[in-house]
């Protein structure tokens, strides 16, 4: 069995693939451009929502309370979507699901399939595994179109050609769309978008989607979209073959009154996305007559062993975790060499590979905390990441090449000298005398080894030749040199304005070297 | 094609096999039930606002994402969809089979779901329509959304979806504050095919901005009709 | 500062590290054996002021977790019996001794970075302001895009030095379209940062810990004339 997510195995560490990325400054533009509209939008509407709180905490609640019955819902689904006339699959990993996928459309005699988005399809690499059968996956999403014709990689869950502006857009589509012409205004890209892709909606007889919610106690499936190129491929052809993580299950369609609050006001900043979806098995006289779900684990299981872990699976996709992020700002989503960036990404394409790949993502963080302030369901991300962290460190010190690294070594020197004080105190020492040769008016410049990094771009400010614990010894001889008692213990309210005046003490104190 | 039984067997087992692990044990369905019932729901239902703050939240809402809203008595609706087809010079419209006869307007082509051998229009048909009117099952005001059950007077989801205009009639009574409000008027209905529509087609793509009509249609004409 | 308003103070010098650094960077087991030392430094003391929003984050998060790892049941006990009585500095004046005019006095146009983690883990919330705007001469002003990471993150910093970098350039140019003379915050971490990279452009503005403002007086030196502060506001104080 494989887990496979995208092209991670061979992605680059993400420090390594930031540092390209910096340096792209359109892209930096597009993507700060982008994050800052969207937080914006987001912003006015949360503020609308009275109720935003209670909702996050029930966005929780519900997904928490489905993952500990995980295998109860799943099959309650399957029930009624067969019920109901669906057929439903179950694959282990990536190839599974790419094969149990290509049999279904081998059997339909495929040659095109239309797609809406969906990025577990990208998880799989189904695009690839389709092209490879010869048969033409076409997306109908604009933004997942736009990278598809640009034969680009998405950068964002929600919004996957986040990275292109309105100009680089318009010269892909003037490019690959066969076009003689074509206006500047986005309203121009959107007519092009929809002239293109009307033919194949008419024609093509399979579509392939992805599902936003899965309805354990209908058998229902919920596709939430703006362009109406879901309701596209989820009504007009013959055949739909629905791709759905396990994690996406919830019990009851009363669930869908939580999330489709908190869905779209966190993924678009809308109070509602134009259309949402929801069909249940083949309905006779409308839509596809021939139905299938396949339901995908690809290492989600994995997650379920463990309280922190499982809280993963929490996640609807929306994508605010990405624009919340100060690290996402400045490099886009390419650089986490993963189809899920961001903070959800950091988190959750390591553990689905059992942290074999992507090990680098939990370190992508600042631990700032805002996607975690954002996330409407509360994962607590950056807990998350430290988890994960401590997991990378574990891994890497039962080898011995990895327990002999520089930073393992320091971070053991480091616990050993603060566990106990006189050793953290000559260390101390040892540091002022090392950064002597360093050292210029006080701070310290191009260092070299560990600490590069941090010198490459700022200063530092050097160890104080006196340090607090230095100057506390002084003082406390001072004060009792001075009567002993210093000032009172006191309980006295210190708004008193008696309390302004200034002692000599805190002159030394504050005027330290 | 891969053997689809032993994987689901596999799933199943594996998802079990981690949960144990937590200590979680499996619950019967009655325990499951209970405890899905406790999961604390201290949002909003919706609170009992007065009927104009309501219907004039809705109207604000719609209009917020480009939908046009016309106000009419109940013996008026007929008239209103004729302003709305004129003021875009069309003279036929695709009309549902049990979409009310006294709203049909005058004057007007209706068009029918039905080819000359009585099978529905084809995908290529429906597309030369330019102009579907409906029925609604709720409107939720917060949202400013209309929802369909595709039932008698809504039509199969292609012929609100494949033409470029879609105006529909919401009766007040249909209106209601929050989207708990609206997701529970349709529970009785849930295994329908059920759409929630919000504003005309429109994408957040380019550059994160709500850019009007792209594949669905590009108009939405709602008349809000006085009537219980 | 704490004298003045008369409280005694005590410094344990037995302390020496919360074990942030380590816990966050992934080295758990490293940090735990720093737990039993703090808690053996600190417990016996009425309120504990942390003058590090971030130290005080790692215990409020962490070290319930660290002492059930252990499995030790009576450290578990004194970790929660003290956790109640440890106070970020500006949570120990405006919540827990109520004051919000400590008698500052300090001449100068400053800037409030909300850090991270007081501002996301503590929720400080206004408290810094509240404190800030008492000091007699100082004039605040505030700061766009206030609440953005300055990109410090412990070994993110060095880790992720690049982004790290581009993070702060976005921070210094927030700071410095102020036009204010001083940028203050709870967390010494970022202002080393932020002055890292202030220093680096030659900018001229100073950082200096809130405490070191509200510590200020008539009487006092300047602060933001001198050369770069010391260390002093981020170890712990043990107050009594």
């Amino acid at each position: 069995m494989s887990v496979r997510v995208g092209k991670t195995a061979t992605a680059p560490a993400f420090p390594i693939a930031a540092g390209g990325a910096l340096e792209d400054s359109q892209l930096r533009r597009n993507v700060k451009h982008a994050t800052e509209v969207i937080r914006a939008k987001r912003g006015r509407v949360v503020e609308e929502a009275a109720d935003w709180e209670q909702l996050r905490q029930a966005g929780h609640d519900i997904k928490a309370h489905t993952l500990r019955h995980l295998d109860q819902y799943l099959q309650q689904f399957e029930a009624n979507c067969e019920r109901a006339g669906g057929k439903v699959h179950w694959a282990r990993d990536a190839d599974e699901a790419n094969s149990i996928i290509l049999g279904l459309l081998r059997g339909y005699q495929a040659t095109e399939v239309i797609k809406v988005k969906t990025m577990t399809s990208d998880e799989i690499g189904l695009n690839r595994a389709l092209e490879a059968a010869k048969i033409e996956p076409v997306e109908t999403d604009l933004a997942d179109m736009i990278i598809q014709l640009g034969a680009d990689e998405p950068s964002h869950i929600v919004v996957p050609a986040l990275h292109k502006n309105r100009a680089e857009i318009r010269e892909i589509f003037l490019d690959k769309m066969g076009l003689d012409h074509l206006g500047t205004e986005a309203t121009d890209l959107t007519d092009a978008a929809r002239h293109y892709l009307r033919e194949k909606f008419l024609r093509v007889e399979i579509g392939l989607s992805g599902a936003n919610f899965a309805i354990a106690d209908t058998g229902g499936v919920c596709v939430v979209e703006s362009e109406g190129n879901g309701r596209m491929c989820l009504t007009l052809p013959d055949v739909l073959i629905t791709l759905v993580g396990i994690e996406k299950v919830i019990p009851g369609f009363q669930d869908l009154e939580v999330y489709l609050q908190t869905l779209p006001r966190s993924a678009t900043g809308e109070r509602m996305n134009p259309y949402n979806s929801i069909w249940t098995g083949v309905h006779a006289g409308d839509g596809p007559q021939h139905f299938h779900v396949v339901l995908l684990d690809n290492g989600r299981t994995e997650m379920l062993a463990n309280d922190l872990e499982r809280e993963t699976l929490d996640c609807i996709r929306c994508g605010a975790c990405l624009n919340a992020c100060p690290v996402y700002r400045e490099t886009g989503g390419h650089a986490y060499g993963s189809i899920y960036s961001g903070p959800i990404g950091a988190i959750l394409s390591p553990q689905l590979q059992s942290m074999e790949h992507s090990r680098s993502l939990p370190y992508a963080s600042s631990l700032c905390g805002a996607c975690y302030e954002v996330c409407p369901v509360k994962i607590n991300i950056p807990e998350l990441l430290i988890h994960l962290r401590g997991k990378v460190v574990r891994t890497d010190q039962s080898t011995l090449a990895g327990a002999l690294n520089p930073e393992s070594l320091a971070m053991k020197f480091a616990s050993r000298a603060f566990q106990s004080t006189s050793v953290y105190v000559a260390a101390q020492r040892l540091a002022r005398l090392g950064q002597a040769p360093f050292v210029r008016k006080g701070m310290i410049g191009p260092l070299p080894g560990m600490f590069g990094g941090w010198t490459k771009f700022r200063d530092l400010k050097a160890i104080p030749k006196h340090s607090f614990r230095d100057w506390w010894k002084d003082h406390e001889k001072a004060r009792q040199k001075s009567g002993g008692a210093g000032p009172v213990r006191s309980a006295t309210n210190a708004s008193d304005a008696s309390r302004r005046a200034a002692s000599s003490e805190t002159k030394e104190g504050a005027s330290h070297g | 094609m891969a053997d689809s039984t032993s994987a689901r067997a596999a799933v199943l087992a594996q998802i079990r096999k981690r949960l144990t692990e937590s200590s979680i044990p499996a619950s019967t369905d009655a325990e499951l039930a209970a405890e899905y019932q406790r999961i604390p729901r201290s949002y909003s239902r919706g609170a009992a606002a007065d009927a104009d703050h309501l219907l004039h939240l809705f109207t604000e809402r719609l209009v917020d994402y480009d939908a046009e809203v016309v106000r009419a008595t109940s013996d008026g609706v007929a008239q209103a969809i004729a302003g709305l087809l004129a003021a875009a010079s069309e003279r036929r419209a695709m009309v549902p089979e049990g979409f009310p006869s006294e709203w049909l307007p005058q004057g007007v082509e209706i068009l029918r779901d039905q080819d000359a051998n009585g099978e529905q229009l084809g995908h290529e048909a429906l597309d030369g329509i330019k102009t579907v009117i409906t029925t609604v099952s709720a409107g939720i005001a917060q949202t400013g959304t209309i929802i369909l059950e595709h039932s008698a007077g809504q039509g199969r989801r292609a012929l609100t979806l494949v033409p470029d205009r879609h105006i529909c009639v919401v009766r007040t009574s249909q209106v209601v504050e929050s989207v708990p409000e609206g997701v529970e008027r349709i529970r009785a209905q849930a295994t329908q095919p059920i759409t929630f529509i919000s504003g005309p087609s429109a994408t957040s793509d380019i550059e994160m901005t709500r850019i009007r009509g792209v594949h669905g249609p590009r108009f939405l004409g709602v008349v809000l009709v006085e009537q219980a | 500062m704490l004298e003045r308003l008369g409280h005694t103070v005590e410094f344990p010098p037995s302390q020496t590290c919360c074990g942030q650094m380590h816990y966050n960077t992934g080295y758990q087991a490293e940090a735990l054996p720093l737990l039993s030392r703090f808690v053996d430094g600190f417990e016996h003391a009425e309120a504990v002021c942390v003058p590090s929003a971030s130290c005080v984050a790692m215990m409020r998060e962490h070290y319930v977790m660290m002492a059930e790892a252990m499995g030790d049941a009576s450290l578990l006990a004194r970790v929660k019996a003290l956790l109640p009585r440890i106070y970020e500095f500006s949570e120990l004046l405006v919540n827990f001794l109520k004051v919000e005019d400590v008698g500052a006095y300090y001449p100068h146009s400053v800037v409030y970075h909300p850090s991270c983690h007081s501002l996301r883990m503590l929720h400080v919330g206004d408290a810094p302001k509240k404190l800030l705007r008492k000091v007699r001469g100082l004039n605040l002003i505030e700061m766009p895009n206030a609440t953005q990471c300055c990109g410090f993150g412990g070994t993110f910093a060095i880790k992720n030095a690049e982004v790290s970098a581009a993070m702060l350039s976005e921070k210094s140019r927030d700071v410095l379209n102020t036009n204010a003379e001083v940028c203050t915050a709870l967390d010494n971490s970022c202002l080393m940062q932020i002055y890292g990279g202030l220093h680096r452009q030659r900018a001229g503005v100073q950082t200096l810990h809130l405490a070191e403002i509200l510590a200020h007086t008539e009487a006092t030196e300047d602060l933001a004339a001198g050369g770069p502060e010391g260390e002093h506001a981020k170890e712990h104080e043990a107050a009594q």
